[in-house]
């Protein structure tokens, strides 16, 4: 690997040593009783549509998104792009039936997705298996963000051997387990504004200078092979790359909002004004993506992935390599310094989310629920303080010591379990006409089918659904969210008529669900 | 059932921007081609990236044009 990058690398400590402080600092903005678990877990549900921005900007476009999206264009093209279509349509999705659930959560101190099924279903089962596969699904997703400062600090040219190599990791962890566990949510949102700034800093100068250094974008276009240009066009009896492409945008877009750490941020929010507006908002960073994504195409054009100064990197983190390869070869040491600082920033604000959000839904739905009936408030949020750290020592421990595919392969597979909770929750948020055990049988249909049809194609997204002599292929997610939905929809009446209680048990009424 | 009708009650027609903006951006074969290029951009690309832009627009006429 290359020598260490003194001037990148002192850029990227002091901007870390700064949100630190910040984090820490955190802790007395919008001041509020951290001993109370709304107030830790969701600060309060103070943020106003800024700061919401802020956060939820975080939640979605993380650090693993900015080195991810441009490797899979820079490796496998235009398919990459499927981000952008699958970042437009999750904001109608957040415009309606986020709105209504912001509305609920907010009216019965609902904290998490476990809590509002729990009141609306009131069935503890369906909670469990909805808290569960949230907790399950946002490890993986902890483990990516690490695996993305890990690759920034290796481009740094920090190397070694042993305890050595994961010397800054560990750093960069204690760091943010330290301001999680003080701060609650108000550490992340704080510092989301830091990493923001730094990241459209970053891609704004990049998109810029690097098409001008390159010749302009039709010199960039005619160094990538044609067929990576354009998604290939079906042959005959075969959807091909279209529903593939149209089903992982389709299916991501559904799932999103369904991780803990979105729904978290969401709920933080000060008014459903707040996530409407943000609705109209947060395609501001999806322009970004899109941009970021081509940057894959650049690394193409300047062949960075050939010069011998980067092939250690790219040997030790695939393509991921591609976009910190890219700003070395590309900018002066001090600007790859605030880059790879927003990365790796970037890497630390969803990561508290998650282990935030991961905490909550433990502390709520299981722990509350079968362990300890009656907690004090002070005992639920020191609770949560404690599992989001074993939430991030489990992430670390991951990364440290499994291959890095492993984290990648399970957080496919945690998409594909995360959207089967999109009936009880999505749908929930809509009508209380399904029987919450057919919910319940129809989560673990879809929960097995994914990963039976997962584990069939090798660990790739789409499944090749053969249909007489036609095939379409599809985002495996959205293939076993439908089978889920179907079992629900013909289980509800076979499973009302078997039970004596016609009542359904819900504990919101429909004025709940809107201002 | 109180429910189904609160939702026919939230219905508004402004929602069809929603519609639009989905069908467009699911349909691959709309935006599957490079010309016409612009600035040396591939249709594919740039044309998305106006979607974005598009869509934002559509939400916020939306969220101006109906209530909470």
């Amino acid at each position: 690997m290359q020598d260490v990058n003194w001037v990148a690398l002192s850029i990227f400590v002091a901007l870390f040593a700064f949100i630190t402080w910040l984090g820490f600092a955190a802790a007395h903005w919008r001041k509020g009783d951290l001993d109370q678990l709304h107030e830790w877990g969701l600060g309060g549900r103070r943020f106003g549509t800024l700061i919401t921005w802020f956060l939820v900007g975080g939640d979605v476009y993380t650090a693993y998104t900015f080195i991810a999206v441009p490797a899979l264009a820079f490796g496998a093209g235009a398919v990459a792009f499927f981000a952008v279509p699958y970042t437009i349509i999750i904001y109608p999705l957040l415009f309606l039936v986020f709105r209504r659930l912001w509305h609920v959560c907010s009216k019965h101190g609902y904290i998490t997705a476990g809590d509002f099924v729990r009141g609306r279903f009131g069935n503890r089962w369906l909670a469990l298996a909805v808290t569960v596969t949230g907790i399950v699904a946002t490890m993986p997703y902890i483990a990516l963000q690490l695996v993305g400062i890990q690759v920034v600090i290796g481009a740094l040219g920090i190397s070694g051997t042993g305890f050595a190599a994961d010397l800054p990791l560990l750093i960069a962890f204690v760091v943010l387990a330290a301001f999680t566990y003080s701060s609650g949510l108000r550490a992340p949102a704080s510092i989301a504004i830091v990493k923001d700034l730094l990241i459209y800093i970053t891609a704004l100068v990049a998109i810029i200078v690097i098409p001008m250094e390159l010749g302009g974008f039709a010199k960039i276009f005619a160094a990538v092979p044609a067929q990576k240009i354009l998604l290939a066009v079906p042959g005959p009896n075969t959807t091909g790359s279209y529903s593939g492409y149209a089903t992982l945008a389709l299916g991501s877009a559904m799932a999103l909002f369904l991780y803990p750490h979105s729904l978290t941020g969401i709920l933080s929010a000060s008014s459903g004004h707040a996530i409407r507006r943000n609705a109209a908002m947060l395609p501001g960073y999806t322009f970004m993506l899109g941009l970021l994504a081509l940057f894959g195409f650049f690394v193409i054009a300047a062949g960075v992935d050939k010069l011998p100064e980067y092939a250690a990197g790219f040997k030790q983190f695939g393509n991921n390599f591609a976009v910190p390869a890219l700003l070395l070869h590309s900018f002066p040491s001090w600007f790859v310094g605030i880059a790879f600082a927003a990365i790796g920033i970037g890497a630390l604000v969803p990561a508290a989310i998650m282990s935030i959000a991961a905490a909550n839904l433990y502390t709520r739905n299981i722990h509350r629920e079968f362990i300890n009936k009656n907690p004090t408030d002070k005992q639920e949020s020191h609770m949560a303080k404690l599992v989001s750290l074993i939430v991030k020592v489990g992430a670390l421990v991951f990364i440290l010591f499994v291959p890095t595919q492993y984290a990648i392969q399970l957080q496919l597979l945690g998409g594909i379990w995360i959207i089967q909770t999109l009936p009880p929750v999505m749908l929930g948020a809509y009508t209380r006409w399904f029987n919450s055990w057919a919910l319940l049988a129809g989560w673990a249909v879809g929960t097995c089918a994914g990963t039976l049809m997962a584990i069939a194609t090798k660990l790739t997204p789409t499944f090749p659904l053969h249909v007489g002599s036609h095939t379409f292929p599809g985002y495996t997610a959205v293939y076993t969210v439908a089978l889920n939905l179907l079992v629900a929809v013909v289980l509800t009446p076979v499973f009302n008529a078997m039970s004596a209680q016609r009542a359904p048990v819900d504990e919101t009424v429909a004025a709940d669900y809107h201002a | 059932m109180m429910d189904a009708q609160k939702r026919r009650g939230g219905w508004s027609w402004w929602y069809l921007l929603f519609v639009i903006q989905f069908a467009v951006a699911l349909w691959p074969p709309l935006y599957n081609k490079i010309e016409p290029t612009l600035m040396g951009i591939p249709f594919f690309y740039w044309f998305q990236l106006l979607w974005v832009i598009v869509s934002a627009v559509f939400t916020a006429v939306v969220y101006f044009a109906t209530s909470d």
